[in-house]
């Protein structure tokens, strides 16, 4: 018998779906035109990105031409950011974003920062959620635009996107959301909701890496940080990704029906038995993040007493699959600024371990690490100075 | 990422727990950082290293030199024990990532604190030139306290060097 593998690092990134890799090979090597082309070719091509394109679309309720196609989301949030923010420069010069962003947005804002903006982080409170009203306290009459995540990739906390928006939209100010990694896990309708711009990435949700989007409400003008031959309407040019685009849209189209089947409610299921499996077993451990509003997939804790890394390579050689937010993990001796946003003090920040679940875990790829798990935080609590300290 | 040795070391750990009968602790590092290593020693007459624990709060590579340098110390005499240095730890465990070079600093100085501890304990007051316990944290540059590394890491930002390997998203 091979030994059981569990993989839970799908907010990392996930495997890609059979069918949609099945979808893609064809264009690599057979429709392999350039989508700009005017012959047979391209036309295959073109109608297989616009098809991609259509069932994207369909997946967040947008029109097919309000989906930029991008090289992944880091590239998606950079023009988002970056584009509205040179688009707008002389309506003003400020963006509000939150502290528990990803690093393309953070960093974007900052690098935007030291080049003529300004900007506000808001604070998140202790559950990660970000709150409107402070939002609002923090707009100002040169504020162009405001980022604030769909949902966190550390602790899977859903921020109240739709009171956030409805605050931007009052005061005038865009709307960009980081959606990568909710899109496709949860229903997101962006014709209900008061987002302008929305970030998209095909491999957190079964398709290839390398492919994101960024949805733009229609009337929304941006500058494009690639230019070129203008392609994607001109905001991002560069040759199509033609398999990579074709992937993204069989993604999005068979997301679009497990959202619609319900079978999101099993992942919900197993996610609340691991957390609660791993709370009756092991002692003095948190859930980080918001214990409702969080992603179908998302669990992550803290366990006192130990670092992070070990129990990622205990884990690992048991042929499980985690992550953690740990300083030794980063390369820096810092645990994750995420982390230390809730509040969260150093040595537990860094005992945090990050499981994230597929569509396809099943009931006993959970027992599994709820067998697993405890012992090896015993394993190394019983090496932790800490630990029997608060026997 | 890690040498066959420091997982071996680190995933089966030497000497690993307290020491009931040690007659000198070290304690170094700092929970802030993330590491914090724990040395038990028990000296005989003869200033050789009898037995010795150890128990370390930390990644990998903290367990591993910790378990490392508890091994390299046992049976030698206090001043070879303190002849061994951080290089001697990494380079037994067949190398560290860069990253990770301040673990096996880390169990140079815990046992230095031990020792200084066994010191103290016997003449009440540590030797020349011995730290106490406690009194510095090299692990982490200082930037659990602020100062000269925070600043370094501001200036890092400033230059958009972004060399860390962050948590996948």
């Amino acid at each position: 018998m091979t030994p059981r593998k569990v993989y839970l690092d799908n907010s990392a990134t996930t495997q890609v779906d059979r069918k949609v890799l099945e979808a893609m090979l064809p264009y690599f090597s057979e429709e392999y035109g350039n989508p700009n082309s005017l012959h047979a070719w391209g036309r295959e091509a073109r109608k297989g990105v616009d098809n991609a394109r259509s069932q994207v679309a369909q997946l967040i309720g947008a029109e097919p031409k309000e989906v930029i196609f991008t090289g992944g989301g880091s590239e998606a949030d950079n023009l988002a950011i970056k584009g509205a923010a040179w688009a707008l420069k002389d309506k003003g010069k400020h963006i509000i974003t939150s502290s528990i962003e990803h690093h393309a947005l953070l960093d974007t804002v900052k690098w935007l920062g030291k080049n003529g903006y300004d900007y506000t982080v808001l604070p998140v409170d202790e559950t990660g959620m970000a709150d409107p009203k402070e939002l609002e306290a923090a707009i100002r009459p040169d504020t162009i635009l405001t980022s604030i995540m769909y949902a966190n990739n550390e602790i899977g906390t859903i921020e109240p996107v739709a009171e956030l928006g409805e605050v931007c939209r009052r005061h005038g100010v865009l709307f960009h959301t980081d959606g990568v990694q909710a899109t496709g896990h949860i229903k997101i309708d962006v014709k209900e909701l008061p987002i302008d711009m929305m970030t998209m990435a095909a491999h957190k949700m079964y398709g290839p890496k390398g492919v994101g989007a960024l949805y733009v409400r229609k009337g929304i003008k941006l500058i494009p940080v690639i230019h070129g031959g203008g392609q994607e309407f001109g905001v991002r040019s560069g040759t199509e990704n033609t398999p990579g685009l074709i992937g993204f849209g069989m993604a999005a189209e068979l997301a679009a029906n497990r959202l619609a089947s319900g079978e999101i409610d099993n992942e919900i299921r197993l996610r609340d038995r691991l957390i609660g499996g791993l709370t009756e077993r092991i002692p003095e451990i948190t859930l980080t993040g918001h214990r409702t509003k969080r992603l179908p997939y998302h669990a992550s804790i803290c366990v006192k007493y130990v670092e992070g890394e070990g129990m990622l390579l205990l884990m690992d050689a048991a042929g499980i699959g985690v992550s953690s937010g740990s300083a030794c993990t980063s390369g820096s001796l810092e645990p994750s600024y995420v982390l230390l946003a809730l509040g969260l003090d150093h040595p537990t920040a860094h005992g945090s371990v990050r499981m994230t679940l597929s569509k396809d875990t099943n009931d006993e790829d959970i027992d599994y690490v709820l067998e697993k798990f405890p012992p090896i935080v015993e394993k190394l609590r019983s090496l932790s100075p800490f630990y029997k300290k608060n026997q | 990422m890690y040498s066959e040795k420091v997982v071996d070391y680190f995933m089966n750990p030497r000497n690993a727990g307290k020491l009931e009968d040690a007659n000198a602790i070290g304690e170094v590092g700092n929970p802030k950082c993330g590491d914090v290593m724990k040395i038990y020693l028990k000296i005989n007459d003869k200033e050789i290293i009898e037995d010795i624990k150890f128990e370390t709060f930390g990644c990998a590579a903290a367990i591993a030199t910790s378990s490392m340098i508890t091994e390299m110390v046992k049976g030698k005499t206090i001043t070879e024990a303190l002849s061994i240095n951080n290089k001697d730890v990494a380079e037994a465990l067949g190398g560290l990532p860069p990253a990770k070079l301040h673990c096996s600093l880390l169990a140079q100085e815990g046992i230095e604190a031990a020792v200084a501890d066994y010191f103290i304990r016997k003449t009440g007051r540590a030797p020349e030139g011995f730290r106490p316990a406690h009194s510095t944290c090299t692990a982490c540059g200082g930037s659990c306290g602020g100062g000269a590394a925070v600043q370094a890491q501001e200036e890092e930002e400033e230059k958009f060097v972004s060399e860390d390997h962050r948590v996948a998203e």
